[in-house]
């Protein structure tokens, strides 16, 4: 089973994430903005996924997203954005910072692991 | 697996409430004039959350709601539409609106979607879309019937999916994607790998596949969307040719709708809005269980526990000295004794304050109110806060919220003139509105105060002869006059406006201050402004008593309300008339209560006063003096309710259990107060200026 760093603002999605990994058995590492979430991902390694929101107060999903690209450890681990944003502009704009791929809240817990198996795999 | 998402509801309440807070404080900073970015943004992102929150949990009138708000929220953000007093006042309407939603799911009820629905119109109307798409309450239905009209002989989608070269390269995976169109029905896949060149020459970076795709709605339940399937292909847009068409029965008709329907974007933020929203909507009604939370900051949490760790050791050396003791021992032992009496003491006094939170919670609804208000009155009103950070009994805050409103409206509508008065009063054009917290005593102390045109005896007095609450006779002090405002059934305002005047009057607010233990007082010049006072207790659980006994009855005073305690000079004592006495002290003359009277705990009578004791308490500025038999010791005791175990009483608090195990009552020196005050007025009634301490001569 998998290290996983969720990143999230918002206490009762990133929980709900964190349960909903721990209860099939994977690592979870929280953090509550981008900022928390650099300076984790340089302290730690292992980590096999990230998954972020993108509207955070500080720093945002996207320019997470970014700056782990530049973490040569996470520059090959895939980084889910777990978003609201419907707007192709957002998604388009993580794409480019090097973002794996999304998933469209409303969150579901069953798609989750599915799309975290896919991914893992 | 299913996972059980329902105990994040509760986090999820917290927050969106805290969100709706940040929202609301942020829309009243930028109707004092300008938009700062960072306002906006915080007030986006809170919007944001709630959206995404409430879908996840199955709110689908919320997120609808909150998408279109967000949506007028974006473009500010981005600067395309002004922040004026037009739109901050339908967002606010629309956090209200939100919070009513959210109110409702939290109780578990089905939220009334009507009032929703006409801020939804509002909303789309600034925004300048055309007005919705279906209405959440309405949605389920209307989607199905589409579904059933539109879509009846389609029998699923024919996918052409062709990679550019570089797919791979980007970082994507054919087999990902293919695999998310699994999810949405029966697919059918034909791979097209003639393009794949011999082994030596092939670039293991390029794709060289193609693949045409037969996905067929599983059964008739599961319709599935062209933008379901252009949503999996978003990603990789750039990077591939794909073509995507209807499969019907009716050849002809399919390609026909198949160009009609080729782009999807359009569609794309219904969609976002409405799909899935309502499936996962709580199965099973549960009854509501609203816990109530406090937050503690954890430096007070690491106080308690360092606390406790005392406790043990202490514990611990007093169960050593009664393994062995002998009176040798004694000295010890009661060092140990004092030890432990000082750390429960200390704990008592840390858990008190876990309890304790800033007025500021209870004080910042009030600049939304005051900022309704004064456009709906058409009145200019600053509000001042000050004291915020005094700190009070959780319980005794929720409950002092509704008569702080009450009050405020009533000094905004009665108290405060319009600009034109106050102008032509040579005062400034902007009247003030004021709430001041601070310590006194054992009491905390809450003002309400305001510029505005004060009482005017002369009217108040007429009203009240009116109404017959006094006579014409009468002769009151002005402070008593003010205090008639309190009296049942009597309002001043000539006809009812709908601001304060809801029928019920400033009597509610004092009976429901009372029940707290304070009280509630007035005073005002006449042109100048007027002061509510409200005194509370810090805490309703514990008191610092002084026991006391009559008739052989242990009582507890709340040691805060003692003046001081004299033995009486016969010199000084006086009668009024019938049984009521007062004593002279320091020229000011203070009625004697006696306790054996108004308990009846003693058929004797007080003749020989001299000699005894007397206590004198204060009460909202007024004193009386109790005469007592013996003073004890000072203690705090644990406040028992008599409601809940007996029945009220008027004169008494509540009851406590003493060291020793007996119960003692505690006295309610408010009640004694107004018990002492009847007694006299029946007596006589111009007397009441002395006897309710009055100076003689004033």
């Amino acid at each position: 089973m998998a290290k996983i760093l969720i990143v999230d603002d918002m206490a009762s999605m990133r929980k709900m994430v964190a349960f909903t990994l721990e209860s099939s058995g994977h690592e979870v590492v929280q953090a509550d903005d981008g900022d928390v979430a650099l300076a984790i991902a340089n302290e730690q390694d292992g980590f096999a996924l990230v998954i972020t929101d993108v509207n955070m107060p500080n720093m945002d999903g996207i320019t997470l997203t970014g700056e782990l690209r530049k973490l040569p450890a996470l520059k090959f681990t895939p980084i889910l954005l777990l978003t609201t944003e419907a707007g192709k502009d957002k998604k388009m704009a993580g794409k480019a910072a090097g973002a794996t791929g999304w998933l469209v809240k409303p969150f579901d817990p069953d798609k989750l692991l599915m799309t975290i198996k896919k991914v893992l795999r | 697996m299913s996972i059980d998402l329902d105990q994040f509801k509760q986090i999820f309440f917290e927050e969106s409430f805290e969100g709706l807070d940040t929202m609301e404080s942020g829309l009243l900073s930028m109707n004092d004039g300008g938009t700062d970015l960072d306002v906006v943004n915080d007030i986006f992102r809170a919007a944001h959350s709630i959206k995404g929150g409430s879908a996840t949990f199955g709110f689908s009138a919320l997120a609808s709601f909150t998408h279109i708000m967000e949506g007028l929220l974006d473009e500010m953000r981005e600067g395309k539409r002004e922040a004026d007093s037009d739109v901050v006042n339908i967002l606010l309407e629309s956090v209200d609106e939100m919070r009513t939603l959210m109110t409702a799911y939290q109780d578990d009820e089905e939220p009334d979607v009507e009032q929703m629905q006409v801020l939804q119109k509002k909303l789309e109307k600034v925004c300048g879309m055309e007005p919705s798409a279906p209405s959440a309450a309405k949605e389920e239905g209307n989607e199905a019937g589409e579904a059933g009209e539109e879509d009846n002989r389609r029998l699923g989608w024919q996918i052409e999916f062709e990679p550019h070269d570089d797919l791979l390269t980007t970082g994507n995976d054919p087999s990902l994607l293919l695999s998310e169109l699994r999810d949405l029905g029966d697919v059918t896949l034909t791979m097209d790998d003639s393009a794949l060149p011999s082994f030596d020459s092939m670039n293991p970076e390029q794709c060289y596949l193609k693949w045409s795709i037969k996905l067929l709605e599983k059964d008739s339940d599961s319709v599935v969307e062209e933008d379901q399937i252009t949503e999996i292909f978003e990603w990789v847009e750039d990077e591939c040719d794909l073509q995507i068409k209807g499969i019907y029965p009716d050849r002809e008709k399919s390609d026909r709708r198949a160009g009609d329907r080729r782009e999807g974007g359009a569609q794309e933020d219904r969609r976002a809005n409405n799909r899935r929203t309502d499936s996962r909507r709580p199965s099973d009604k549960k009854p509501t269980q609203q816990a109530t939370n406090i937050r503690v900051d954890t430096n007070r949490i690491d106080e308690l526990i360092d606390m406790v760790g005392e406790l043990v050791i202490t514990q611990s050396m007093l169960g050593q000295l009664g393994d062995e003791f002998d009176m040798s021992k004694l000295v010890r032992l009661r060092e140990g004794l004092e030890e432990l009496e000082r750390n429960s003491r200390e704990i008592q006094e840390a858990v008190m304050r876990v309890r304790m939170q800033p007025i500021s919670f209870a004080f910042n609804r009030f600049p939304r109110m005051v900022h309704d208000l004064s456009q709906k009155l058409g009145k200019k009103v600053r509000l001042e806060l000050t004291g915020e950070e005094t700190e009070m009994d959780k319980t005794v805050m929720e409950k002092i919220n509704d008569p702080l409103v009450h009050l405020v409206r009533n000094s905004m509508d009665h108290g405060l003139e319009g600009p034109e008065e106050r102008l032509a009063g040579c005062k400034e054009e902007e009247g003030y509105v004021r709430l001041k917290a601070f310590h006194q005593g054992g009491s905390i102390v809450v003002e309400v105060s305001d510029d505005g045109r004060g009482l005017d005896r002369e009217k108040l007095f007429n009203i009240a002869v009116n109404k017959g609450v006094i006579q014409e006779t009468d002769v009151l002090t002005d402070e008593q006059v003010f205090m008639l405002l309190f009296a049942a059934g009597f309002s001043t305002a000539e006809k009812l406006s709908d601001i304060s005047g809801r029928g019920v009057g400033l009597d509610v607010v004092r009976r429901n201050i009372e029940s707290l233990g304070g009280n509630v007082s007035v005073n005002s010049v006449f042109g100048e402004g007027t002061v509510f006072t409200i005194r509370l207790p810090l805490t309703l659980a514990v008191l610092d008593g002084q026991l006391l006994q009559v008739d052989g009855a242990t009582y507890v005073l709340p040691l805060g309300s003692i003046i001081e305690s004299l033995q009486m000079d016969a010199d000084a004592i006086s009668g009024l008339a019938g049984d009521t006495m007062v004593y002279r002290l320091r020229d000011e003359y203070i009625p004697i209560v006696s306790l054996s009277n108004l308990f009846a705990t003693d058929a004797g009578d007080n003749e020989d006063m001299a000699g005894k004791l007397l206590v004198i308490v204060e009460w909202a500025d007024k004193h009386i003096g109790l005469r007592v038999d013996e003073l004890l010791s000072q203690q705090q005791v644990v406040i028992k309710s008599l409601e809940t175990n007996y029945e009220r009483v008027t004169g008494l608090s509540g009851a406590t259990i003493l060291g020793d195990g007996t119960v003692s009552l505690i006295l309610d020196v408010s009640s004694l107060m107004d018990m002492a005050s009847k007694a006299m007025e029946c007596v006589n009634k111009p007397k009441l200026a002395v006897a309710n301490g009055r100076r003689v001569g004033e």
